[in-house]
Formats: structure tokens, sequence, C-alpha cells
């Protein structure tokens, strides 16, 4: 398995093997706020599992998708609210 | 490639061990039969990426019978309502998808169960199941230093899933006590196979330290988590981390059967021997049944598929074997159940609703959950109150009484059944 995957995450390029999540891209990338609450906390995945909204990240313009459920696609442009 | 409208005999929702079990039994009788899942891939939590990574051999046995016994697959599908009698929306990457069925099979899981306390909104604390999840998709843990509190059986499974891809484990937490863990793990020998499991992880997981009746009150830092504060009741102490996984054991996923109308008791779904629900043609098994674990969810998954598929004579042959697992279940739950001290670690000023961001006190200030939806919008967020309304549960003893679709955020042309 030499395929790798290529993708920006807040414009810096991460390479990940294939089947790997983009909320772990997120984090191979050194970010750890994946979005900011109403209130302005910094959040990070909480349930991993797709249910608690917490990792919500825009990937290729599209905003609210969560990244725990998302697998990374070559070329995917992902921004966390930071 | 799925079709925006199709039809089967039996829809299972939830790939997980017993939705899979489910579609097996009911395929191999052949009936047309569709599971459908959030996930790109089969397995649900507990056997998530087994598909490619071939670890554990019950997984590969089951995921390879789903192969072979004609059952459709419909993954990256999350049910998002059941507009009709016997149909479900569900959304997909590519637009909206209507699924009928003749006979459901509920097979949707649990959750874990995430308690307030202060600083644990910061990024880095995470349920332990969650970044196990998060691990096999990925998420680098090699060197990384990781508390694991809360309780139950899953916290010992995901420190030996850590350690094995290199992570230092500091410290288990588990809040419930030595002598009723340790009663709990003299009932396996009742189960061998369950008790061959736990002496392997606990041979793997010498040397890492692990302490009953202790429970975390605070989660340290500024914009992430970098250390605990633990407390067995007459102490407390700081342990550094990198990540704290803290998660107070699962909660059934009821919202479908609520949606579908199906009677609760006790929190989870009313089941016949069968594993029919009290709404026709409408089963449940596994998890939302009562939290059993994954032999369980095999054995009901089964009992259901056979007998939705008509066979009830298969599906009565294993009403044993079930009864078994369901002493295995009340005695996980005696072992594990929560302390009261879990009650008061949240203070006024404690965020309760992570999506809507409102403070304990204003939550505790209301009469019911109802009341402090329409007054604080807490469990008005995008998880729709699967986080904190399970902790109101066991924090305020306040119920959910029912659900509202969509049953997770959707896109509107999907819910409006517009974008195909």
């Amino acid at each position: 398995m030499a395929e790798r995957v290529q993708l920006r995450v807040n414009g810096k390029s991460v390479e990940v093997t294939p089947g790997t999540v983009v909320a772990a891209a997120i984090a191979m990338a050194g970010e750890s706020k994946f979005r900011r609450s109403v209130s302005g906390m910094p959040r990070g995945p909480l349930c991993g599992m797709g249910l608690c909204m917490e990792c919500r990240v825009t990937i290729n313009g599209l905003s609210q998708c969560r990244s725990c459920q998302t697998l990374c696609e070559p070329g995917m442009e992902v921004l966390t609210d930071d | 490639m799925t079709e925006p409208r199709s039809r089967f005999d039996i829809v299972v929702v939830g790939a997980g061990p017993a939705g899979l079990a489910a579609a097996c039994a009911a395929a191999e009788k052949g009936k047309r039969v569709a599971v459908v899942d959030d996930a790109p891939s089969p397995g649900g939590q507990i056997w998530k990426g087994e598909q490619s990574r071939l670890s554990i051999p019950q997984a590969q046995k089951w995921i390879e019978r789903f192969r072979r016994s004609g059952a459709t697959l419909l993954d990256r599908t999350a049910v998002i309502a059941a507009p009709e009698p016997g149909v479900l929306l569900a959304e997909h990457p590519e637009g909206a998808r209507e699924i009928e069925w003749s006979k459901l099979i509920i097979a949707t899981g649990a959750r874990e169960l995430f308690l307030p306390f202060p600083g644990w909104t910061l990024p880095g604390v995470m349920g332990p199941g969650g970044l196990q999840a998060l691990v096999k998709g990925g998420w680098p843990i090699a060197g990384k230093r990781v508390v694991i509190c809360g309780t139950g059986p899953l916290l010992l499974a995901v420190a030996d899933g850590l350690k094995k891809q290199g992570a230092t484990i500091a410290m288990i937490a588990e809040q419930a006590p030595m002598s009723r863990v340790a009663g709990f793990g003299f009932k396996t020998l009742r189960h061998p196979g369950k008790l061959v499991q736990g002496m392997g992880i606990f041979a793997r997981l010498r040397g890492v330290p692990y302490r009953c009746g202790v429970w975390p009150v605070q989660a340290n830092g500024g914009e992430q988590v970098n250390s605990v504060t633990l407390a067995d009741g007459s102490n407390q102490w700081t342990e550094k981390c990198d990540l704290l996984a803290c998660g107070f054991h699962l909660v059934p996923n009821v919202e479908l059967p609520l949606a579908m109308g199906c009677e609760l008791a006790g929190g989870c779904v009313r089941v016949d021997a069968n594993q029919l629900t009290t709404v026709p043609d409408v089963y449940c098994s596994g998890e939302p049944t009562g939290i059993g674990g994954v032999d369980c969810a095999l054995t009901e998954g089964q009992i259901a598929g056979y007998s939705a598929a008509g066979s009830d004579d298969q599906a009565a042959a294993l009403s044993n074997e079930r009864a078994g697992w369901h002493a295995f279940r009340l005695a996980m739950s005696n072992a594990f159940a929560l302390r009261e001290e879990l009650k008061s670690l949240a203070n006024p000023e404690t965020t309760f609703c992570r999506c809507e961001d409102v403070a304990f006190g204003r939550v505790k200030a209301a009469s019911g959950w109802r009341e402090a939806k329409l007054l604080t919008r807490c469990g008005m967020g995008a998880c729709q109150g699967r986080t904190c309304g399970a902790a109101a549960k066991f924090i305020l003893g306040w119920g959910m009484e029912s659900v509202r679709p969509p049953l997770l955020p959707a896109r509107v042309g999907n819910l409006t059944r517009t974008n195909r």
C-alpha cells in the first residue's frame, strides 16, 4: 500500500494513507481547534462517531461537514474554523 | 451508487454486530435485505475498520458471512426521518434516498455517555470509544500520553488498542469501586470467551496503572487539554496528558425507535421474545434494547433476522443463548453503576450543552427538559441533545420523551426530497 492521498488543511499540505478520516488529517497538520463554539470556545472531536457534531469543518467549500465521518480524498481543501 | 428510491423485504438500520447478524439471518432465508449505515464500511463502532484491518476473527467471520449472504449494504447513508409508514428517508453524499420496507430491524447501537465537568469541552478531551475510532481512522497517537477515565469494560479495551498503536497510557481511572469490578470479573467465568479476552487485555496492559474508585473532576489547559485532575473521594491529584479519553459507559441510540413510535422501558426499546417492538413489523436488536455488548447483539440480531424472515423456530432456538447474554448484561450494568459524586462535577458556570453553550446553572434552574430547551436552548443545537440530553437524564433525572425529524442535521434539499 504505497498509495498516498494528498490534501490541504488550512493551506498546509498533508499526506495520508487511503482510509484516513479528515479529522485525523487535521490532527496530523497540528491543529487542535476544529471549530469555535457559539460563544467562541475552541472545540475538537468528542464522540468520533458522527453524533456530537463537535468536529465540524469546511470541506471543499461546504461548511458543517463532520470530519470524523468523511474520508480524505485527493486534493481536498479543509478549513478549520479558527 | 444507490438508487434514489429502493424497496426491500427487510431493511436493517445499522451495520454493527446486531445489524449484520440480522441481515445474514434474513438474507440466508431468501429475503431481499438491505442494511443502511452512516459509515463508509460495515462493522459499526466496535468493528470499525475491520473490513480491511483483519484483527478480530469474530468480526472477520461475520463480515464475510454478510458479504456472502446476498444482502445489500447501503453505506454512507444516514436515516434522517420516517416520513410515512414503510418508508425511511435517508441522506447520502449524492442526495436523498427513500428506502421502502415491509419489515424493519433497528440496530442503531449505542453511543458513549459524556458527563460535564470543568474543562470537558477542551480540545483533546474525547470519549474513549471516540478516540479509538479516530485512531482507527488514522489519528496520530504514537508517542502521545493518554489518561483514560470514566467507566466500563471499554476503558480497558481502548487502553489495549491505543497502547498497541504506540500511545503511553498514563493511567486508567475506573469510577466503579474495586469490589464491584472484581465481582464482575468473577462473573465472566461463566462466559469463557469473555474471560480469555479479558485476561489477554490484562496481560498486555501489564505496567499500566488501573485504579478503581477514581474519577475526573477537572480537565486543565488553555486551548487544549494538558492535564486532568482526578479524585478518589479523599485525595485529588493531577496527571499530565496530551489526550484525555473520558466516557461513562454507553447509552442506547433510541432516536429512530422513538420516531417510529416504539415504546421504551427504562430508557431502552421494549421488545418481545422475537425482538419485535410495540410497533408491528418493527424489530430491534442489540444495544438499543439494553447495553449488553457484542455477543448479546449478535444473538439478538439473528433472532430478529430469523423472526422477520418468518423462521420462528430458528429464532426460538437461540433464546437460551440470549438469556445467558442477558445475565451478563445485568451483571455489567450493576458493576459499572455510576456513583452519585458524578452528578455534582459540573459547576453552575460549566458548559452543559456544548452546541449552544448553555451553562449548567441555567439548565438546572429549569423544571424539566422541555422547559430547559424552551428557556435556554439547551439540547436545541446540532447534536439535538444527544450529548446533553443523556447527561441531563443521569444528573437531573429528566427523560427525553420524544424526538422530531430530522434525526440528524440534514441538507434542506434532502429533507424536502428535491435533491436527487
